[in-house]
């Protein structure tokens, strides 16, 4: 806006300023209306659908698939989107600051003295889109259940060492599946496949002390299960044992 | 514009009395007068030391434009719903305990033992969400009417800190239950935080109070929570309320002003 438009711009507005009514109490009734409103929804929500306390937090379990508070879901969804593992600092920490520096300076680079929406086509459709995706991402998020079933059926390389192993593959496989890393892995049919690499043939590309350390010391952001291994050395050998059996051809 | 004026109230002529003439009563001050003038004496006391009537009349008095509408209570609403969450934190942080060991225990003292505990543990979790979508909701205005624009900038930016400000209340107070969820979604969003570029390290030990999720953790995310976001919040929304003030608050955007009726006249 230049000198002319912002001139322009504050005549207009101190003529339909002049022409409006007083605050107090015009705008106020409106506005305690509106607190009524809000106090109303949030009596109501509390009573409805109270306050739940889950059980206590443990972290020697990690038999929960961490979920975000539900306005949370579309950050927690690009993580999804965005899958190559190099790429997931952008979605973590990237989009968002983006989005924040985008918006911290949406004033200084709409310098458009136009006002209505209609006549803001970019802006508007920008806008539009913002919130679609968002809606999206955020539906997406609350559809993706935490899957606890894993149907990966016992390779017969398993089969053949004899039935302690097959015992010691489906407590692996109960433990796994119980851990949620289904959340962001992906194993045969089930799971999400995201932010975490597929598991199915993970031991075709790593060793079963790999994949022991990788457990203990993930890359961010997945958890570390280094508590797991101290309290429960059985279960969490258990793990380690499934995961080094899933790869091709067995 | 004519003036309107409010007719007389049809009081009995008793409730009503005219006003005494000066010098009636030989300045002998009756009681009962004195009790009738007192609200407006203990108002007089204080502007008399404050001065504080005259920006209470700028905030109250002051004119919203023509054609302000419903969109136009977001902001306020936004504004109770914090209120809501101050009031029902203040309630919850007497019976909290910020010590790994025994603020599950707190929380669960709350929610089932104390008197009205989990209605006002309800309004305080529910109340956020509602707060992050009456945000979002007076932000998809400000934006669609155009409202950051000159002279208005500067609100925006407040604005945008506010957003991210609450957001990051909702991320702190998600742990405090110290239940599996918020437990496991917080060490989740810390270590999302720690891939950051650059300061992204330095802030999940900052936030962890060290390289691991520790005894200090917790109590520090309740400090966080309950002190160091709050104060920037009430500081960031008195200047936002500032300059809404200073400023005023736009018109609708596709309301044009009309041009005085009398210098119409004269221009014809």
């Amino acid at each position: 806006m230049n000198r002319i438009e912002k001139e322009r711009y504050l005549r207009e507005y101190s003529v339909l300023k002049a022409q409006g009514k007083p605050f107090f109490p015009y705008a106020v009734a409106k506005d305690s209306v509106m607190a009524v409103v809000v106090m109303a929804t949030i009596i109501t929500l509390s009573i409805v659908l109270g306050a739940e306390l889950g059980p206590k937090a443990d972290p020697t379990t990690t038999t929960y698939t961490p979920r975000p508070e539900w306005y949370f879901f579309f950050l927690f969804e690009l993580l999804r989107v965005i899958k190559p593992p190099e790429l997931v600092p952008l979605a973590t920490i990237g989009v968002p600051t983006i989005c924040m520096i985008l918006l911290f300076l949406l004033p200084f680079y709409d310098r458009g003295p136009e006002r209505r929406p209609e006549r803001r086509p970019i802006a508007t459709s920008a806008g539009i889109f913002t919130i679609a995706a968002m809606g999206y991402l955020t539906y997406l998020g609350a559809a993706a259940g935490p899957p606890t079933q894993i149907s990966e059926p016992t390779p017969a390389s398993v089969i053949a060492q004899g039935p302690q192993a097959v015992k010691q593959f489906n407590a692996g496989k109960q433990v796994v599946a119980q851990s949620g890393c289904l959340a962001c892995h992906k194993i045969g049919e089930n799971g999400n496949s995201g932010p975490g690499p597929e598991l199915t043939r993970i031991a075709d590309r790593i060793p079963a002390q790999a994949i022991a350390r990788t457990l203990v010391n993930p890359t961010s952001p997945m958890p570390s299960f280094s508590s797991l291994k101290q309290k429960s050395p059985q279960k969490f050998s258990a793990m380690v044992d499934f995961l080094s059996q899933l790869k091709s051809g067995g | 514009m004519p003036k309107l004026k409010l007719p007389a109230p049809p009081l009995p002529g008793k409730l009503n009395p005219a006003p005494r003439r000066p010098g009636e009563g030989n300045g002998k001050v009756d009681p009962l007068d004195v009790a009738k003038e007192a609200g407006t004496s203990a108002v007089g006391w204080v502007d008399e030391r404050t001065s504080l009537s005259g920006p209470a009349r700028w905030v109250m008095f002051r004119k919203v434009p023509k054609g302000t509408n419903w969109f136009y209570t977001l902001g306020s609403a936004t504004l109770f719903a914090f209120l809501n969450q101050a009031v029902t934190g203040v309630f919850l942080s007497m019976y909290y305990d910020p010590s790994p060991t025994r603020a599950y225990e707190s929380i669960r003292y709350v929610t089932n033992e104390a008197f009205l505990g989990e209605f006002v543990r309800g309004m305080h979790k529910w109340g956020s969400s509602v707060m992050v979508i009456l945000v979002f909701l007076h932000m998809a205005r400000t934006f669609f009417f155009g409202a950051y624009k000159y002279p208005r900038e500067l609100n925006w930016i407040i604005g945008v800190a506010l957003l991210i400000l609450t957001m990051a209340m909702s991320f702190t107070g998600y742990l405090l239950p110290f239940d599996q969820r918020s437990y496991w979604a917080t060490i989740v969003g810390v270590n999302i935080n720690g891939t950051g570029p650059l300061v992204g390290p330095y802030l999940s030990d900052f936030l962890r109070a060290g390289p691991d999720f520790g005894a200090t953790t917790l109590s520090r995310f309740y400090a966080i929570h309950m002190l160091l976001i709050p104060g920037a919040i009430i500081t960031l929304i008195g200047a936002h309320l500032y300059l809404v003030t200073k400023l005023g608050t736009t018109a609708p955007p596709w309301l044009k002003a009309e041009p005085d009726e009398r210098l119409a006249e004269e221009q014809a």
